[in-house]
């Protein structure tokens, strides 16, 4: 196989972005490899392992599923009604590839409006393990960086991040 | 103060318990707290497992106030005024760190991890008068610990910490009791958010088990997903699957004592945790049986407790232990904090059962707590027609007032009012 391009990566994250900020989990979920995990370590432990360290996030494929079902039901308060997504992807970077796995780099904002009032930005960056699977890829792992240095006024990450 | 001289209406004989709803929103009210509540109740500060070492220090902000919590030289566990004898300015800006000195980077006064006052530049230019051994960084006027739970207490009048914490040190026990050789550790990583809500409502909210059906169905339909078997209630006025008290511990602290029924990771399986975690979790409760016996190994192992140490440490002994203290940030904002609690001695899959059980629930991704934090908004927002619909309801549970208490009933959300009102009435 051909060595990945960026423009390839950064397709599959535009597109990644767009089924986040509309709430196209299923579509989202399908993209998803078995052994997925998706976390968001602490803001003051970035590096952090989170068998060692207490995250934000830190699911499994089943806790994934799990998340799904409970965000997209009408009594998940936090999010009914849902919020208003945006994020802007840039500083897409291939960090490593080899025949099966692409790891990438991206930063984001994340704009979150909400009960008709602007709620703020998430501000951080991404990892990604892709897993090649013909000309397009599906997520091993997604981990998210946030960049403050506490949720603080931002309170909950009760969406996909 | 209001009218009548109370912020409640405490009818024991009616049976109907009123708060007037301005504690939540006045600004006035909000500056007599920090005065006659933060001002006058030991507050906590810190757990000493997060300054392990000679010179860890970790700065925070407790009751408003900038502090530096830190371990010494000597190894004596310390609490600093974060703020330079000098001219005031801020001495540590790091939030964490080890160090032997502090140095306010204003006109360079450093201080020793003991908050001696170690070097002045140029001090050649003060006169006799000026006296180093007397410029030390100041510190609350008390402080300290039980069981490395480290509390501070602005008010030199106040009672010795054991006396202030009372029948709430059983319960503190019974966290403790987790570990073989007694010792807890806060472990790495903080969660910190803001809620857009008074203070206040986030105790009521940490111990107030009447709203889980509601605010946490999509939790409780995650726990049923996962094989956890949801009984329905049994009891008169219960909501949940099994019995939970509510317990008067005296002094306006309260807790929570409830027949588990979601798994605790110290030591009772659910499906959630999976198969290969039984022999592990099943070797944890033989431990606990053989050193605490049967009776106390199943108060560990098989209840579950919210405890509330007035004014806003609450220690959630449930899905996992969580640590979380709260402080106001205007009257309709406050900050909080949450950290994970652990035993020092848990094994490397015990330790990612705990944490991985603490996220099914706590924090701002967990599976409940952004439907709190949701709650506790709504409420904030609604509190906006206060002068005009000025009482919130709370007398749940008042014919229970001389019995059994349930989790579920009002009453331990009445003795938080209780004592909150006596406090707000004296003359400070």
């Amino acid at each position: 196989m051909s060595p990945v391009t960026r423009a390839e990566v950064e397709d599959f994250l535009y597109m990644e972005a767009d089924l986040l900020d509309n709430w196209k989990l299923a579509e989202w979920e399908a993209l998803l490899t078995d052994d997925a995990g998706y976390y968001i370590p602490a803001n003051d432990d970035p590096t952090g392992d989170h068998r060692k360290s207490l995250f934000i996030i830190a699911d499994d494929r089943e806790r994934i599923h799990q998340r799904i079902i409970r965000v997209m039901d009408p009594n998940c308060h936090a999010e009914a009604p849902k919020s208003h997504l945006s994020r802007i992807v840039g500083n897409v970077r291939i960090l490593a590839q080899d025949a099966d796995t692409v790891t990438v780099a991206a930063t984001f904002v994340c704009h979150r409006y909400r009960r008709y009032e602007r709620m703020g930005e998430y501000v951080g960056s991404t990892r990604h393990i892709l897993k090649r699977e013909g000309d397009s890829f599906r997520i091993k792992e997604r981990r998210v960086f946030l960049k403050s240095h506490e949720l603080g006024s931002l309170g909950s990450v009760s969406f996909m991040l | 103060m209001p009218a009548n001289g109370s912020y409640v209406i405490d009818d024991r004989e009616k049976g109907i318990f009123l708060l007037d709803r301005s504690v939540h929103v006045s600004e006035e009210i909000l500056r007599e707290e920090m005065r006659k509540i933060f001002g006058k109740c030991w507050i906590y500060v810190g757990h000493a497992s997060e300054v392990k070492k000679p010179g860890d220090f970790v700065t925070r902000k407790v009751a408003g106030r900038p502090v530096i919590f830190v371990r010494d030289q000597k190894g004596q566990v310390r609490c600093l005024f974060n703020t330079c004898r000098h001219r005031g300015s801020i001495v540590s800006t790091e939030r964490c760190g080890n160090a032997r000195r502090f140095m306010c980077v204003y006109h360079g006064w450093s201080y020793g991890n003991d908050g001696s006052l170690a070097r002045v530049p140029s001090e050649e230019a003060y006169t006799e008068a000026f006296d180093k051994g007397d410029l030390g960084l100041k510190t609350p006027a008390h402080f300290d610990s039980y069981k490395d739970f480290w509390f501070m207490n602005l008010d030199p009048d106040a009672p010795p910490l054991g006396d202030y914490l009372g029948k709430t040190r059983d319960y503190i026990d019974l966290v403790v009791d987790q570990s073989p050789s007694g010792q807890m550790e806060v472990l790495p990583g903080t969660q910190e958010y803001d809620v857009a809500a008074n203070w206040k409502l986030m105790v009521e909210n940490s111990v107030d088990d009447y709203h889980l059906p509601t605010t946490h169905s999509t939790w409780l339909n995650f726990m049923r997903n996962s094989g956890v078997v949801m009984e329905p209630p049994k009891g008169a006025g219960m909501v949940l699957p099994t019995k939970g008290l509510a317990i008067d511990l005296g002094n306006g602290h309260f807790t929570t004592d409830n027949v588990n029924f979601r798994g605790r990771p110290v030591a009772a399986w659910i499906p959630l945790y999976g198969d290969a975690a039984k022999p592990e979790m099943e070797a944890i409760r033989a431990e606990l049986v053989e050193r605490l016996g049967a009776e106390r190994a199943k108060r560990v192992a098989d209840t579950n407790r919210n405890l509330v140490i007035f004014p806003n440490l609450v220690i959630n002994d449930g899905s996992s232990v969580t640590i979380r203290t709260f402080f106001p940030n205007g009257v309709d904002k406050m900050h909080v904090t949450a950290w994970a609690l652990g035993p020092v001695e848990e094994s490397e899959s015990a330790r990612a059962r705990r944490l991985d059980a603490f996220l099914t629930f706590y924090g701002p991704g967990g599976f409940a707590t952004p439907d709190d934090v949701e709650a506790l908004e709504m409420v904030q927002k609604g509190l906006a027609n206060w002068q005009d619909d000025r009482w919130s309801e709370m007398s749940r549970g008042m014919g229970h007032e001389d019995g059994e208490q349930l989790n579920s009933d009002e009453f331990h959300l009445r003795l938080f009012w209780r004592k909150w009102n006596a406090l707000m009435g004296e003359q400070a």
